[in-house]
């Protein structure tokens, strides 16, 4: 929808004329001004009490003035008519984008002051439509409507300029997220309270490659000697020719808290705290430590059952050399499902 | 108990005005019972101005008070002062920053013009923690019972 198709729309709806006649649902009455001065804290007597009324001028008890608009408010769950003018610039609008509204300006001319037994109608028309314009809350257009409310004699007794700013509220960043120094996780979780920029990164030894190669490429490798049983954290291979790789078993990366600390202090570059340091007994009978993430730190338990999870920074283009880099990690095992609201 | 005879007192003469008076300041506490029976009495039933939850997910900080209710405690702050003879003719609002709840609106009115007609032109704010909130101009005559049939 271009900005002309917008214009174009508007000029149609002004075309075809104010909406019909709509009457308030209720005729001016006691209880509904008893509850509105109530609310709004109004003491003006001229609103509850006739002898008030007559002495301040009036021929008896009037509504506040500022009530015009709500005699004819709609009510709960109720629908706007087709031929409102307002409905139908919104709809326009939504059309093209401009999804978002805030109302700018409401200005009310009271030209008697309403009586209990009264009875009005309202009628709406669209005044100017102006757009697009750069607001603060984003491109938008300001649109204007008019209402005029009529007593049983058609006399206007008041009436409103009602002007709403409808915009397109900014696109999100999408790459915000995905940024620099931002983390994913393979699971999903988020990793927002760590900076791996500056975290500690893992120091890979010949010993240790295969199990760093193995979280870079997401499995979790356990070491396997030389009679067969696992082994963590690995050992130099040295029943192995130097230069060949020790062997492994991936685990299935499911286990249970076997024991935990909470760190409170100190300070770890790149982390908040604090955090949860569990040992982990992997379901292949070997022990592992690493970050338990996505718990209460108060409600950790031994025995609880937790699964890895794989934390996966991006390279850092303000250092040379900080290339991505990967991190393991454990969840609860329940974790998932409990979070899929 | 006898019956008592009711007894209104005539209202207090207006007060004399001249551009520049000031206003006495109007505190109202944006307390979420304030925000709802405010909502519901102007039978706006619009869920940013009862459910938090919905407001929060439209992408409010909480829910907010309504356009009526602004419109309404303009004219409270008007006449609290100008007295029950006053007969309010309009009310214009540029709305600036939301209400939201457990904020305070402070209002503040000046006189700015007073014409040969008797037309008094307020300047009314009503500012919270956030800013401008109402930014508002009220015409109103003073003493209504002087021109009975216009106004009332």
């Amino acid at each position: 929808m271009t900005d002309q198709d917008i214009l174009d729309a508007a000029q149609r709806v002004r075309d075809e004329g104010g909406s019909a006649r709509r009457k308030g649902r209720d005729p001016i009455n006691q209880p509904m001004v008893n509850n509105w001065v109530e609310a709004i804290g109004d003491r003006n007597p001229i609103y509850v009490d006739d002898a008030a009324a007559r002495a301040a001028g009036h021929d008896g008890i009037v509504a506040p003035p500022a009530m015009a608009q709500v005699w004819t408010m709609r009510g709960l769950g109720a629908v706007r008519e087709a031929d409102d003018p307002l409905g139908r610039m919104t709809d326009i609008l939504n059309e093209a984008g401009f999804t978002s509204v805030v109302a700018t300006d409401c200005n009310q001319v009271y030209h008697r002051y309403l009586r209990p037994g009264d009875e009005v109608t309202i009628e709406s028309v669209l005044e100017d439509v102006v757009g697009p314009k750069k607001t603060g809350l984003g491109e938008g257009w300001f649109f204007t409507t008019r209402n005029y409310w009529r007593d049983a004699a058609g006399d206007i007794v008041a009436e409103m300029e009602f002007r709403i700013l409808k915009f397109r509220p900014p696109a999100k960043d999408a790459g915000a997220q995905d940024g620099p120094a931002a983390a994913r996780s393979a699971s999903g979780d988020p990793v927002d309270d760590l900076d791996g920029t500056k975290m500690m990164r893992p120091q890979a030894s010949r010993d240790t490659e295969f199990f760093w190669d193995g979280v870079a490429a997401h499995e979790l490798r356990i070491q396997k000697l030389e009679d067969g049983t696992l082994q963590h954290p690995p050992l130099p291979a040295l029943w192995k020719p130097k230069g060949e790789t020790t062997d492994y078993v991936v685990a299935s990366g499911r286990g249970t808290v076997y024991s935990h600390v909470v760190h409170h202090a100190p300070k770890v570059p790149g982390r908040q705290l604090p955090f949860v340091i569990a040992l982990v007994e992997l379901e292949e009978g070997v022990r592992m430590l690493g970050e338990l993430r996505g718990v209460d730190p108060d409600a950790v338990a031994i025995g609880q059952p937790v699964e890895v999870d794989f934390l996966d920074f991006p390279d850092d283009p303000d250092a040379s050399g900080r290339e991505a880099w990967t991190l393991y990690a454990w969840r609860p095992a329940d974790g998932a499902a409990k979070e899929k609201r | 108990m006898s019956p008592s005879i009711p007894v209104v007192a005539p209202p207090a003469a207006p007060p004399a005005v001249v551009a520049g008076d000031v206003l006495p300041e109007l505190k109202i506490e944006g307390t979420p019972t304030f925000i709802v029976a405010s909502a519901l009495a102007t039978r706006d039933f619009e869920d940013v101005h009862h459910d938090r939850d919905r407001a929060q997910q439209r992408g409010s900080k909480d829910m907010f008070v309504n356009i009526l209710t602004d419109t309404g405690l303009v004219q409270r702050y008007v006449t609290d002062w100008a007295g029950q003879r006053a007969v309010i003719r309009s009310i214009s609002l540029r709305l600036g920053v939301p209400w939201y709840a457990y904020d305070t609106l402070t209002l503040t009115g000046t006189v700015e013009s007073v014409g040969d007609d008797g037309l008094v032109t307020l300047a009314v704010t009503g500012a919270d923690a956030l800013g401008k909130h109402i930014t508002s101009t009220v015409t109103l005559v003073m003493d209504g019972t002087a021109e009975k049939g216009a106004g009332a």
